[in-house]
C-alpha cells in the first residue's frame, strides 16, 4: 500500500521535516524473501548511502519506495511538508525523484530532446537555452543534438542526472548514480548531491563505492538472504 | 512560468521517433502490400475469383502486418527506462498510453488506408466493395490497435514475448475479421451493411473508454 499525503503545516527547521517513511517492509521474489520488516525513515537534510552485495535487493526496495512495485506488505508514507523557507507555497514539482538504473533515454532522440521531453511529462516547460546551459554544466558542450545512442555510457549517465536540475524535488533516489562516471563526474555529481542535501533536500542512493561526501552519510546495508 | 501538456509531447516526440526509424514503419505497410500483390499471382487472375477472396486478404494481410508491427509498441520504451518515468510523472498514464496508441495507428495503419485504394484495384473490387472496405478499416483498424497495445503491455517485460503476442491476440481479432468481411461481401451483392458497421463501431467505442486503464494497468504489472 503506498499513502501518500500531503500536509500544509510550515516548520522552521527542515531538519525536522519527514519525507519519506516506510514501515515494515517485505519484499519476496522468486520465493526469496529480499529484506523483512524493514523500516526507514528519510528526513529533509539526510543523505543515504544504500549498501549491500548484488542481488541483496536495493534496486527493489528503491523500487518499492518510489511505487514502481508494491511491497508484499508495509507501507510507504511520502510526505510534502512545506518549511518556512520557501517563499511561497507548491515550490516544489514533486515530492520525489527517481533515477534508476535504467536511463530513460531514447537513443534516436538528442540530449536536448530527451531532456524537454522528460521536463514535459512532469509539467515543466524549458527553453533550449537553459537545457543547452544545463548540458554545458554536464561538460556535454557539443553533444547536445548528437542521438543519445551515440554518446559513450558516461555521457548518457550524465544526460540522465542532468534531469536532477529540470524539477525541484523533496527526495532524490538515485540507483548507482555514478555507474560509467570518470572520476571527475563522481566529483561533479556528489557535489551536486551535497549542495542539494544542504538545501533542506534528502538523498538515497545505491553505491558500490564509499562516498566522499563532505556531509554525514548515514548508511543502511541490507544483507543478501538465502 | 509557461505551462506544457504533456500528452501533446507524447504525441510530438513518438511522431518524431517514427519518422527517425523510418524502416521499422515501412516493413509492415510493405509485408501487406506483397501478400497482396502476390495473391492474384497464386490463384490466377480469374476477376470473379479475385473478387470473391479480396476483402478476406485485405483483412487477413491487414491483422497480421499489424502483429509484426504491433511488438514495437512500448518495447524500447520499456527497455530504455522511458515508461518507467511516465509512470512516475504526474501524468494519467491512461491517457498517455492512449496517445501511444493513437500514434502508433497513424504510423501503421493509415498508410495503409491510403494504400488500399491502389490494392482494391489489383483484387477487382468493385467500387461498392471499395468503399465498404474501407470503411471497415477506418472503423476496425483502429480497434487493432487498442487491443493490441494490452497484449504488448503485458508481454512487453518478457524477453520473447512475440510468439506469445500472435498467439493472444489473433483469436480476439476473429469476430472483427468476421464483422468485416461479412460487411463487404454484403456490400457486394448490394445489401444494406450497416449493421456490420454498427456493430465494428460498438466494439470500437468499448475499447476506446476501456482499453487505455488495461493498457496502463498492464505496464504497471509488467514494471512490478
Amino acid at each position: 500500500m503506498i499513502g501518500e499525503t500531503r500536509t500544509a503545516c510550515v516548520t522552521n527547521d527542515y531538519r525536522d521535516i519527514l519525507r519519506l517513511k516506510a514501515e515494515d517492509l517485505s519484499c519476496i521474489k522468486q520465493d526469496r524473501t529480499l529484506f523483512e520488516s524493514f523500516s526507514l525513515q528519510v528526513y529533509a537534510g539526510e543523505l543515504f548511502h544504500l549498501t549491500g552485495p548484488n542481488g541483496a535487493g536495493k534496486t527493489s526496495l528503491l523500487r518499492l519506495l518510489v511505487g514502481l512495485s508494491e511491497p508484499d506488505c508495509g507501507v510507504v508514507t511520502v510526505t510534502n511538508t512545506l518549511h518556512a523557507a520557501d517563499q511561497q507555497p507548491n515550490t516544489v514539482d514533486y515530492p520525489l525523484l527517481y533515477l534508476g538504473h535504467k536511463l530513460g533515454l531514447n537513443k534516436y532522440l538528442s540530449s536536448v530532446e530527451n531532456l524537454a521531453y522528460w521536463a514535459s511529462i512532469h509539467g515543466i516547460a524549458t527553453s533550449q537555452e537553459q537545457l543547452y546551459a544545463l548540458l554545458a554544466r554536464f561538460n556535454l558542450v557539443g553533444l547536445e543534438d548528437v542521438p543519445s545512442g551515440q554518446l559513450s555510457a558516461g555521457q548518457q549517465r550524465r544526460v540522465s542526472l542532468a534531469r536532477t536540475q529540470l524539477l525541484r524535488a523533496n527526495v532524490w533516489i538515485l540507483d548507482e548514480p555514478f555507474t560509467s562516471l570518470d572520476i571527475a563526474g563522481v566529483t561533479f555529481i556528489q557535489g551536486l548531491v551535497d549542495d542539494f542535501v544542504s538545501q533542506g533536500g534528502a538523498v538515497l542512493m545505491t553505491s558500490h563505492q564509499a562516498l566522499q561526501s563532505r556531509l554525514p552519510v548515514k548508511t543502511v546495508a541490507l544483507e543478501y538472504r538465502l | 512560468m509557461k505551462s506544457v501538456n504533456p500528452l501533446t509531447s507524447i504525441i510530438k516526440r513518438d511522431l518524431v521517433l517514427a519518422y527517425r526509424q523510418k524502416s521499422e514503419l515501412l516493413q509492415p505497410l510493405l509485408f501487406f502490400v506483397m501478400v497482396i500483390t502476390l495473391f492474384p499471382l497464386g490463384i490466377g487472375p480469374g476477376p470473379e475469383t479475385l473478387q470473391k477472396v479480396g476483402p478476406g486478404v485485405i483483412w487477413v494481410a491487414a491483422i497480421l502486418s499489424a502483429l509484426l508491427g504491433m511488438d514495437k509498441l512500448f518495447r524500447d520504451d520499456f527497455n530504455d527506462g522511458s515508461l518507467e518515468q511516465l509512470q512516475l510523472a504526474h501524468v494519467s498514464l491512461s491517457w498517455a498510453m492512449f496517445a501511444k496508441v493513437f500514434v502508433h495507428w497513424c504510423g501503421s495503419f493509415l498508410p495503409l488506408l491510403l494504400i488500399s485504394p491502389l490494392l482494391a484495384l489489383f483484387l477487382n473490387l468493385t467500387p461498392a466493395m471499395y468503399w465498404a472496405l474501407i470503411q471497415t478499416l477506418a472503423l476496425g483498424t483502429p480497434l487493432l490497435s487498442l487491443i493490441g497495445a494490452i497484449a504488448v503491455a503485458l508481454t512487453v517485460g518478457l524477453q520473447r514475448g512475440g510468439v506469445l503476442l500472435s498467439l493472444l491476440l489473433i483469436p480476439v481479432f476473429i469476430p472483427l475479421l468476421i464483422f468485416a468481411t461479412s460487411a463487404v461481401d454484403s456490400a457486394a451483392m448490394g445489401l444494406n451493411y450497416a449493421p456490420q458497421l454498427a456493430i465494428i463501431g460498438a466494439m470500437l467505442c468499448f475499447a476506446v473508454a476501456i482499453t487505455p486503464f488495461a493498457i496502463s494497468y498492464a505496464i504497471r504489472v509488467s514494471h512490478h
